[in-house]
């Protein structure tokens, strides 16, 4: 069976270059490679900082260094030299933030275009505010006034630094503490920016708040640091997508996201991930070591994480929900696909504080090629959490006979009162089906994709319908023909 | 001249010869029913006509329209006009039944040079071969088989058939697993799309079905070969007398 024509195509197909891979060539303001206070407080000191954010970054430095890198994980990862790294790299801009759009660098915006992101267009049309992080600072921002007008802040994190020290410093590190874990910590210390929310008091954003984040400039790692607050019944949808330029040598990512809901607030935080995944041999592609997490301190708040991760040659990631509050609610749905030689070990944790806190988790892998990709996700119900319910679903689906699912999920339940769920499937795209729309006149590559996206639906209708459509595309183009 | 020409054909799966010189020839506007034992070959014939993978064709040929027709990668034989009512049709998880059947329809319009429909044309033309077939509007946006009953599924199979109008419809054991009223309504489905033009293969182990859809031939089909053939009054004798006859027959013969 294995030796049919078909699959031979199919490996041309899935052979695919990534359509994302090029290098904008813009002159970066670069650090040199290394690590030290002395790199830190020159971060800081170029952001122009608070002493209290040096102090943070300092402290967290200090902590990093009795710290081990982690490998629980279910991935095999090439030691990563941390004093290789450059630590900070802005593009050379005229010496203020462009204030508008067409004080952006034409390149930048041609960039964009390449990535099939038109911002004029997508601000326009889409009514979509973009906070673009181009490297590590943001350089274009859309849409602020209505925003303002509204009484929502969405700037990038320096700025919000700058002008919204008391927020920041009120609600910075209050749920992944500098402390938390090798990766978080580190972008604790050097974290150059990313991304500020916040929403007032009753206020429901008026638009969905999207970031895309790029990386550029070549042994740059990026460290982003994202912080949402929503006040007390305060609702914000937050979509991030994410594309990179080819390169051969691994580019470290280690973000860190921090989400605050009140009582009776609302946050949607949506991420389509599609960073170079590295060649079909596996040579070179992004290691995304993502630290998200969200708090429902209020009661009746809701927290959702929504994610299609298909970018990345390691992907170590676990957006996660800390149910404080009565009644609060936490969802998690993903699909991560790991093709070639990519390796994904992603999930989430719940954890339930509060009284009849409900979660839910729909993880959806897929993993293709030699790929490899693990469900990991722990639910833990306190004694506090009288009545919590959790319902766990995750699927497997495999495309050939190289690739790997695996699924450890935890549970830690302390009161009796709490019901716990969870219900796991592991299936090959099957002969049967992809021979029934064969049958019926349907080309190999389309009854992949329909099969794929049928598996992926239920978190695909998660996400805004831009997203959706976006996503479906990816997968699309991640998966093509990668039947074996 | 004869749409469908098997001739001697041999075809093993794995370590099994499953057919072992089986011929047959069907002419457009005939129905013709190929009945016989468990394990005789009848849904190996139709899954190798359609093109399924993991069967290994060791000797013959087969001719559709005059075209080697096993050259043909199976959606190429369905947009040609080969299709398959599945015994068993298989169920895909969040994949919409119309989009599955629409995405079938414009891939043959297209292989045939004709415009493809847009959602809007197709919902007509769905709507009206889901009256033929006693369909409710539900169909339209359930996954593929998703938790359809096994009278749906029959169902189902028939009315992409009435959708995608083969020229050659091969239906592997329509009739299993259907009470009596689902059994009037697909038999009556497929009876509506008789035509001169169409040609009609069906596997069955049943007299019953022939009974609502009349046949021009029988076969009899048994050890991978066709043992004999009649008209329609072969069925009834089989009903009577069962298969052993049949293959005493030939053994002497």
């Amino acid at each position: 069976m294995s030796s049919n024509p078909r699959d031979e195509s199919l490996e041309a197909l899935v052979g695919q270059k990534y359509r994302h891979g090029f290098v904008t060539d813009i002159e970066a303001d670069t650090v040199p490679p290394g690590l030290n206070e002395d790199v830190i407080r020159l971060i800081s000191h170029k952001k122009g900082e608070p002493q209290f954010m040096l102090d943070w970054r300092l402290k967290a430095y200090r902590h990093w260094l009795t710290m081990r890198e982690p490998h629980w994980a279910h991935l095999r990862i090439a030691p990563i030299d941390y004093q290789a790294i450059s630590y900070y790299s802005a593009p050379k801009a005229p010496e203020n933030a462009p204030k508008s759009l067409d004080e952006v660098d034409p390149k930048l915006l041609e960039t964009y275009d390449k990535l099939g992101i038109p911002l004029h267009e997508r601000a326009k049309l889409a009514g979509v505010a973009v906070d673009a992080v181009f490297d590590s600072v943001s350089v274009a921002t859309t849409f602020k006034e209505r925003l303002a007008k509204a009484g929502v802040i969405f700037c990038s994190f320096s700025e919000a630094v700058q002008k919204h020290p008391a927020l920041v410093e009120k609600y910075l590190g209050t749920v992944v503490p500098y402390t938390d874990n090798y990766f978080a910590t580190l972008n604790s210390a050097v974290f150059t920016d990313g991304s500020f929310v916040f929403v007032p008091k009753g206020v429901r954003c008026p638009m969905e708040l999207s970031t895309y984040f790029r990386i550029n400039a070549a042994k740059t790692g990026q460290f982003e640091r994202t912080l949402i607050i929503a006040e007390e019944g305060a609702y914000v949808s937050y979509l991030e997508g994410c594309t990179a330029p080819m390169r051969d040598e691994n580019q470290l990512h280690a973000a860190v996201v921090e989400l605050i809901a009140l009582e009776n607030a609302q946050i949607k935080y949506s991420t389509v991930q599609n960073w170079y995944p590295g060649d079909e041999n596996g040579k070179g592609g992004i290691y995304n070591f993502v630290t998200k997490r969200g708090e429902c301190r209020g009661a009746n708040s809701r927290i959702s994480w929504t994610q299609v991760e298909t970018g990345s040659a390691i992907t170590w990631k676990y957006p996660s929900c800390i149910l404080s509050g009565d009644n609060s609610v936490g969802e998690f749905y993903s699909v991560a696909v790991a093709n070639n030689y990519q390796q994904a070990d992603t999930g989430t944790k719940m954890i339930h504080i509060g009284r009849n806190t409900r979660s839910t988790i729909v993880s959806k892998g897929i993993s293709a090629g030699h790929g490899q990709n693990s469900y990991r996700g722990l639910v833990k119900v306190l004694p506090s959490a009288i009545n919590a319910r959790n319902y766990t679903q995750c699927d497997s689906l495999l495309m050939g006979d190289k690739c790997g699912a695996h699924t450890f999920p935890y549970m830690e339940v302390r009161t009796p009162t709490a019901s716990v769920e969870h219900e796991a499937t592991t299936s090959k795209i099957g002969d049967d089906q992809l021979f029934y729309c064969l049958s019926r006149g349907i080309s190999a590559e389309d009854a992949v994709n329909m099969i794929v996206n049928g598996f992926c639906k239920v978190v695909f209708k998660e996400l805004p319908m831009e997203f959706a459509v976006e996503a479906q595309n990816l997968l699309a183009v991640s998966l093509e023909g990668s039947v074996g | 001249m004869s749409m469908l020409k098997i001739d001697n054909l041999h075809v093993r799966a794995g370590d099994k010869q499953v057919l072992t010189g089986l011929s047959l020839e069907v002419a457009a506007g005939e129905v013709h029913a190929i009945m016989g034992p468990n394990g005789s070959g009848k849904s190996t014939l139709v899954q190798v006509l359609a093109g399924r993978e993991g069967y290994e064709v060791t000797a013959g040929s087969v001719s559709y329209d005059g075209r080697n027709l096993l050259a043909l990668p199976p959606e190429e034989r369905a947009r040609e006009g080969v299709f398959l009512a599945f015994q068993y049709p298989v169920e895909i998880p969040g994949v919409n039944n119309v989009y599955l059947l629409k995405a079938g329809l414009n891939a043959m319009r297209k292989h045939r040079g004709l415009p493809e429909l847009d959602a809007y044309e197709f919902l007509i033309l769905v709507r009206e071969k889901m009256k033929l077939m006693h369909m409710d509007e539900s169909f339209l946006n359930r996954g593929v088989n998703e938790g359809f009953s096994g009278g749906e599924k029959k169902r189902n199979e028939i009315l992409q058939m009435a959708v995608l109008e083969p020229k050659l419809a091969l239906l592997d054991e329509t009739d299993s697993g259907l009470d009596i009223d689902a059994l009037r309504v697909v038999a009556s489905g497929v009876n509506s799309l008789r035509r001169a033009d169409r040609a009609i293969v069906m596997v069955t182990h049943y007299q019953r079905l022939l009974d609502y859809i009349e046949p021009d031939r029988v076969h009899v089909l048994s050890g991978g070969r066709i043992l004999k053939s009649g008209d329609k009054s072969l069925a009834l004798e089989l009903e009577k007398r069962g298969y052993d006859w049949v293959r005493q027959e030939a053994a002497v013969a």
